[in-house]
């Protein structure tokens, strides 16, 4: 009995000190959600004041399927996801295998890591803008002393090369975080392990193949999705680089323009929920790939 | 085997530099175009280290630009949300870092998920939110903004900081008699000290780095942050960007977050990987 109650005191401790944060999600987070998705169902222009929507039931959404504009951003944010998420994977293996080695100056790298990642998107955007300069420019610079390239490229003009040079910003910016969590995985791995190996005469191939990667994938998954997540919203470094340009506009950008460029607060709001329910499917997938333990 | 060995020292450390220099490259050449005059800005060949350099980049963000008063909008902005989303996070934390009740799993779950969320999904009822409260083109419209993401951040750092923290502490301010708040304030968030500057450090550089949101909630400098400045930075004409000026901007509100990340680089990377890995 006195177990009992001293459990329903805990509860209700609990219940109070939640409840601030609750309440704060309750209007910051679900109830503007749940507003999206219903102007989703209305005709309504961002600019009236007060609103005055009109009911069109789903016909925003009977638009979308079959919007070019639409699908187009779909195409370009499938494409910007699968090709970063695999590039700053590899290449943030790569980096994390280089760093778990010791060698003198292992601190500094450490903190070059960090650069890239703490510097605002929209800055890196922009610094980046102006090296991709088609005339000015430091990467072309680079690439024709190199003979790499034979006269200056016009990287954010020419629609075959937008996306890959905006990618290659995205893959700038967040390879070294993919690399800082696999480091972390590397370095849970036991040392008695490799020992072992080497006692048995694997070499540094078999070691990796039989050891380092079976051990690394529960936090390589974890990363995977994680990065997913993110790269499927993309929105920062896409607007700043290359404005609504139909080569490179991601699902967020189209998002936008129509709710706030356009003032289409029913349309915008329908585009807003279609991607609403593609990550949301992402995110279930991940919460049940990673089984969070709460206890 | 010794030429071998040396050949693969050499090219490891090659690999290393490489690394490192494709990794500060363009930092570095942020600080080289913000140091150069015009003329040699928009000249080829290129030139890889300022000739002559101007400072006088660095006092034009401010004197042609309202960037000090983007900056103030960025600090007031960025330091509001972080206290706040401390101070409530941390009461969050403890129930669900130590106490056992009914209701704990889903609501821990739905505060995860809420991580994850993509801005845009809430960018028009948000809009029409901040709208109806009067609060379109204030440092509030983005504080209450950005409570969405920085706030169930920190719930979950903080929680699995309060999880490490023995509880034999607190049990004995119990016996003393102490309320669950004193018990709190007291004796867990001193112990906490590193969670809240780990959470703290998160919550303000993704407040402060923040470009949805206060692109679409402010008009004008009275609340424009930042990164919304440095994207629309303008110059004598329409064609004309003041790329010096924005390559200074940008190198002004870097280098505060390098030191801060070179001081708690330890700190920084627990809380990302308390935050990705342990989940």
């Amino acid at each position: 009995m006195a177990r009992r109650s001293l459990s329903k005191r805990q509860a209700r401790i609990a219940w109070a000190f939640l409840t601030p944060t609750l309440l704060i999600l309750l209007v910051v987070a679900a109830y503007p959600l749940f507003r999206t998705f219903q102007l989703s169902l209305y005709r309504a222009n961002l600019l009236d004041y007060p609103l005055r929507p009109e009911w069109v039931g789903l016909a925003n959404y009977a638009y979308l399927v079959q919007d070019a504009y639409w699908w187009t951003s779909v195409k370009n944010t499938v494409i910007f996801t699968v090709v970063s998420v695999a590039l700053e994977t590899v290449l943030g293996l790569g980096i994390a295998l280089l760093v778990n080695a010791r060698f003198p100056l292992r601190g500094a790298m450490r903190t070059a890591m960090l650069i890239p990642w703490a510097i605002p998107t929209v800055v890196s955007a922009q610094m980046w803008r102006w090296m991709y300069n088609d005339v000015y420019g430091v990467v072309n610079d680079l690439l024709l002393r190199l003979h790499l390239i034979a006269k200056p490229l016009a990287w954010l003009a020419d629609p075959h090369l937008v996306l890959p040079a905006v990618i290659a910003v995205d893959v700038w910016k967040t390879t070294p975080f993919m690399a800082l969590l696999l480091l972390a995985g590397l370095q849970s791995i036991p040392e008695e392990l490799y020992e072992a190996a080497r006692v048995d005469g694997a070499g540094a191939l078999q070691q990796f193949a039989f050891i380092t990667l079976p051990l690394l994938v529960p936090a390589l998954l974890v990363a995977l999705i994680f990065r997913t997540l993110d790269a499927l919203r993309v929105f920062d470094v896409i607007y700043v680089m290359t404005g609504v340009n139909p080569s490179t506009m991601s699902m967020s950008v189209y998002a936008r323009q129509q709710l706030v460029d356009f003032g289409d607060l029913g349309y915008g709001s329908a585009i807003s929920t279609g991607i609403f329910l593609i990550i949301a499917l992402f995110v279930v997938l991940y919460l049940t790939a990673l089984r969070v333990e709460v206890d | 085997m010794r030429p071998l060995r040396l050949f693969s020292r050499v090219g490891f450390s090659l690999l290393v530099l490489l690394v490192f220099v494709y990794l500060v490259f363009p930092f570095y050449w942020a600080v080289v175009s913000s140091l150069k005059d015009p003329q040699e800005l928009f000249a080829t060949p290129v030139t890889y280290w300022p000739r002559h350099p101007r400072w006088q980049n660095y006092l034009d963000v401010f004197t042609m630009q309202p960037f000090g008063r983007n900056l103030l909008n960025s600090a007031v902005v960025a330091g509001t949300t972080t206290l706040l989303a401390l101070l409530v996070g941390s009461f969050a934390a403890y129930a669900l870092g130590r106490f056992r009740f009914l209701g704990k799993r889903p609501i821990y779950y739905a505060i995860l998920a809420v991580t994850m969320f993509p801005q845009i999904s809430v960018l028009g009822g948000m809009y029409v939110l901040i709208k109806t409260l009067g609060l379109y083109n204030t440092w509030w419209a983005l504080i209450f903004s950005y409570m969405i993401f920085t706030l169930p951040f920190t719930v979950w750092v903080l929680t699995s900081f309060v999880r490490e923290i023995p509880r034999e502490l607190e049990e004995a301010a119990y016996v003393d008699g102490a309320t669950p708040i004193q018990v709190l304030f007291r004796v867990l968030l001193p112990l906490m000290a590193p969670g809240l500057v780990t959470a703290g450090l998160l919550a303000f550089i993704g407040a402060w780095n923040e470009f949805l949101f206060a692109l679409t909630f402010t008009v004008d400098d009275r609340a424009r942050t930042v990164p919304v400045a440095i994207a629309f930075f303008s110059g004598a004409s329409q064609y004309e960007l003041p790329w010096a000026q924005i390559m200074a901007a940008s190198v002004i509100v870097t280098v505060p977050l390098i030191v801060l990340v070179l001081v708690f680089q330890q700190r920084i990377i627990a809380g990302l990987t308390a935050g990705a890995v342990k989940g």
